[in-house]
């Protein structure tokens, strides 16, 4: 090879590799993506196809949640709609009703939201920012529990 | 009045901050030696007055002096004392404060161990390095001051978040921190170089040394963070690919690619407008990373509770770093020289090649992380982007890369010999096979890319010490004499073998725990028993105990190992009671590599616990390969080669450089 024609074959396969990468990443946000939803865009909008992973967000209702052992079950709402939820597992320390959550998950047969993942806040102060969002978005949001 | 004065002299900082943002800067310019030289002793001062500061805010919360609004918002009287030293950089003012305190730190370790750097050199280097130092101090004083005041102190405080009462925050965030900043350092560097328009021989000296320095405290950091997540939070994950993880592997990342880049540059003068580039974005994603954790743009477990005034000034910091740094280098880089040609086959092209996985492999990372919010202030559309994308993005570019590590070293400089190289990995391939086969037979669940990626966990750490084996020639000599001869090779062959073979220890860990992990979920009275991967763990009580700042359940199991060996293991339900918060400690036994991992959910009052199990395989190799990794940056660092200020040997005494040449 001439060395020109050395630098072109480097040059190739720098391109390659990127082009590669770029490809990965493409196709990681065809399939590997998960959306956030609210109640309302679940129950009254059907955005997500059955079987597609999604996360949803929102309050936990009051007196909505039932335990069998290792397996929950509770009442997403964004105080619009609401969703039950099916999780088994341990939920996190700082599951609580009335208290923000996002679930993720997919919605069974009987529309019904079965999670894998179930993520509460991290501390007193904390809310996740999708369920504040969607809680102000509907005008539901109060600024009282800002710490201090 | 101590706090006062801690205050005062954060102020003080900040002055001298601004005259050496200017003066060293301006008197290179003019060459002034005076005024380049005016910065050893602002450098030095400063240092002195952010530290007496940081020890006012230590002393505020050594005596729980809550009516420093800090103090009470993160801290607790009835605290033990290591966690009222810890607490002080357990919040976003503090933590800052300690990010400046490092900054400083670094700019007096360059001004102390710089004596004989060209005086050109340093005064643009400490200029640059007071750049950054003024912007932080400027966000302190101005959105994040720790000193603040209360009108009426309370009488108690509010305690730190329990998650963060643990021996990790002593360490964690400290590594991590002198990781990040460390790499400020190299950017200082790369500006300077920028500045006056050319590198000399000084800055490829210099650059090398402190990469690896920031390097190892950024893996230390990081290494740390995952364990302690892994043990605190009760999910029995080591990574997450949380938004906030990214921000402290992406430096990591760069800084890798830069230790490897500058290798290049300081022994055959050529890459070195890329390094100057790369050293620009290491330091642009330790940026990055603070801007992510402290703006309130992320929801994680590390986001600090903020305004929208810090993210904004934190943005503008950002913009003004990155972009001007990035400017200036398109302005400047032209003038650089560069040199030294060589083959697509050979040691430059192996580290060129690492690069360009290396930084791929970044660019997908960073895509991921910042998509989602880009995404949603562009279209309000709402997304997570986690481990499913990163595991199919990151893990293909990684591979390739790793199969290619232990042929790097073995390659000569300018132009190497593939097939000489590969005759010397017999070994390795050996024992890579060896393992595939080993692991197909002798299991049955494990998915065939799986044991691939086993075979390539041996591939690589034999082939860490292929170099070695090679240089003491073990095959002609036999061990005795090879021993003798592996003692005299230099610190970073050593350092290169150790930092490769962690790799694949690292490697071996994540696959293992992947693919053989396993779990159990059961809901508990006490007397019953579950087992798990042949251990029976049976559930013996369930005892309230009161301990200073919460009161906690404590579960006992007895626990019997398959080979009959019987022990007992107690994680607890905590309940703090400043904070209202419950957390739950884990309770971890080790056997070999592997633990046996023990975190509870909810405890009812009727005594019926749900308890999680796992046995992690081979987990602990995760961070095993970590340690493999910092060793071998301390050892290249002792280099005497390497080492900055030390003269070079001479070329007679060190006969394994020439053997490099024409292996």
């Amino acid at each position: 090879m001439t060395r020109k024609q050395k630098r072109l074959a480097g040059l190739g396969f720098i391109a390659a590799v990127l082009s590669g990468a770029v490809g990965l990443v493409l196709v990681g946000l065809r399939d590997e993506i998960v959306f956030f939803y609210t109640p309302t865009e679940i129950v009254e909008e059907s955005k997500a196809a059955q079987g597609q992973r999604f996360r949803i967000g929102g309050l936990v209702k009051e007196d909505s949640l039932q335990k069998q052992g290792t397996t929950v079950s509770f009442i997403i709402t964004d105080t619009n709609s609401d969703l039950t939820v099916n999780y088994t597992g341990i939920l996190p320390d700082l599951f609580k009703e009335g208290q923000g959550v996002v679930a993720e998950g997919t919605m069974n047969s009987a529309l019904v939201f079965v999670a894998d993942t179930v993520l509460a806040k991290h501390d007193e102060n904390y809310m996740p920012k999708e369920v504040t969002d969607s809680l102000k978005e509907q005008g539901y949001w109060q600024e009282d529990n800002k710490g201090s | 009045m101590i706090v006062e004065l801690g205050h005062f002299t954060l102020i003080l900082a900040l002055a001298l901050a601004a005259v050496q943002s200017i003066l060293p800067i301006v008197g290179a310019k003019i060459g002034n030696v005076n005024l380049m030289r005016s910065a050893n002793q602002t450098s030095m001062m400063m240092t002195v007055m952010i530290a007496f500061s940081f020890g006012a805010l230590t002393w505020a919360y050594v005596n729980s002096d809550f009516s420093v609004l800090n103090v009470w918002q993160n801290s607790h009287s009835l605290q033990p004392l290591l966690y009222k030293y810890t607490s002080v950089w357990g919040n976003h003012e503090g933590s800052l404060l300690l990010w400046v305190l490092i900054l400083a730190f670094f700019a007096s370790l360059v001004t102390v161990f710089g004596r004989n750097l060209p005086p050109v050199l340093k005064a643009n280097v400490l200029g640059v390095q007071a750049w950054i130092l003024f912007a932080f101090l400027l966000f302190i004083l101005f959105t994040s001051n720790p000193f603040e005041r209360m009108p009426n102190a309370p009488l108690e405080g509010k305690d730190l978040n329990p998650i963060l009462q643990d021996i990790g925050l002593a360490i964690h965030p400290p590594f991590l921190y002198l990781g990040y900043v460390g790499f400020s350092v190299t950017f200082s560097f790369a500006m300077a170089a920028l500045i006056s328009g050319r590198i000399d021989a000084a800055w490829a000296r210099w650059v090398r040394p402190w990469t690896l320095i920031a390097w190892i405290f950024l893996t230390a950091g990081i290494s740390m963070g995952s364990y302690w997540a892994y043990y605190e939070l009760g999910w029995g994950g080591w990574w997450f690919w949380d938004p906030v993880e990214n921000a402290s592997f992406m430096p990591w990342l760069a800084g890798t690619a830069l230790l490897h880049s500058a290798l290049v540059m300081e022994k055959r003068e050529a890459l070195k407008i890329w390094t100057v580039l790369l050293a620009i974005v290491t330091f642009s994603m330790s940026l990055l990373g603070a801007f992510l954790v402290r703006s309130g743009v992320l929801t994680s477990v590390h986001a600090f509770a903020t305004d929208p005034e810090r993210g904004l000034f934190l943005l503008v910091i950002l913009i003004a770093f990155i972009g001007g740094s990035l400017t200036l280098f398109v302005m400047r880089a032209g003038m650089l020289k560069t040199g030294g040609l060589f083959a697509p086959i050979s040691r430059e092209g192996a580290l060129v090649l690492n690069n360009l996985f290396l930084s791929a492999a970044l660019a997908t990372v960073l895509f991921g992380t910042l998509y989602p919010l880009l995404l949603e202030s562009v279209t309000g559309t709402k997304i997570s982007v986690g481990a499913p994308f990163f595991n199919l993005t990151f893990g293909p570019l990684m591979l390739p890369l790793l199969f290619a590590v232990p042929f790097g070293p073995l390659l000569a400089w300018k132009r190497g010999d593939l097939y000489a190289a590969m005759s010397r990995l017999y070994l390795a391939a050996g024992a890579a096979l060896l393992a595939v086969i080993i692991t197909l037979a002798f299991t049955t669940d494990t998915p065939i890319l799986a044991a691939l990626v086993i075979g390539l966990a041996f591939w690589l750490m034999v082939g860490a010490f292929a170099e070695i084996a090679t240089r003491t020639g073990l095959r002609k000599n036999g061990i005795s004499k090879a021993f003798a001869r592996a003692r005299g090779l230099p610190g970073s062959i050593w350092g290169t073998a150790f930092a490769h073979f962690g790799l694949g220890v690292t490697l071996m860990g994540i696959v293992a725990v992947s693919v053989y992990e396993k779990e159990v979920i059961v809901s508990m009275n006490p007397g019953d028993s579950a087992t798990i991967s042949g251990y029976e763990l049976t559930l013996k009580s369930i005892e309230p105990r009161r301990i200073a700042n919460y009161t906690e359940d404590v579960l006992t199991f007895d626990v019997v190992s398959p080979s009959g060996e019987k022990f007992t293991m107690a994680p607890t339900k905590r309940f703090y009671t400043a904070r209202q918060m419950p957390t739950t400690e884990s309770a971890i036994y080790t056997s070999g590599f592997s633990q046996l991992y023990i975190s509870l959910g909810e405890v009812t009052d009727n005594k019926t616990a749900i308890v999680r199990m796992w046995w992690k395989t081979q987990i602990t190799l995760i961070w095993a390969g970590t340690i493999f990794m910092i060793f071998g940056g301390l050892l290249s660092l002792a280099d005497r080669r390497l080492r900055v200020g030390a003269p070079k040997p001479a070329k007679t005494k060190k006969p394994s450089g020439r053997q490099q040449a024409n292996a």
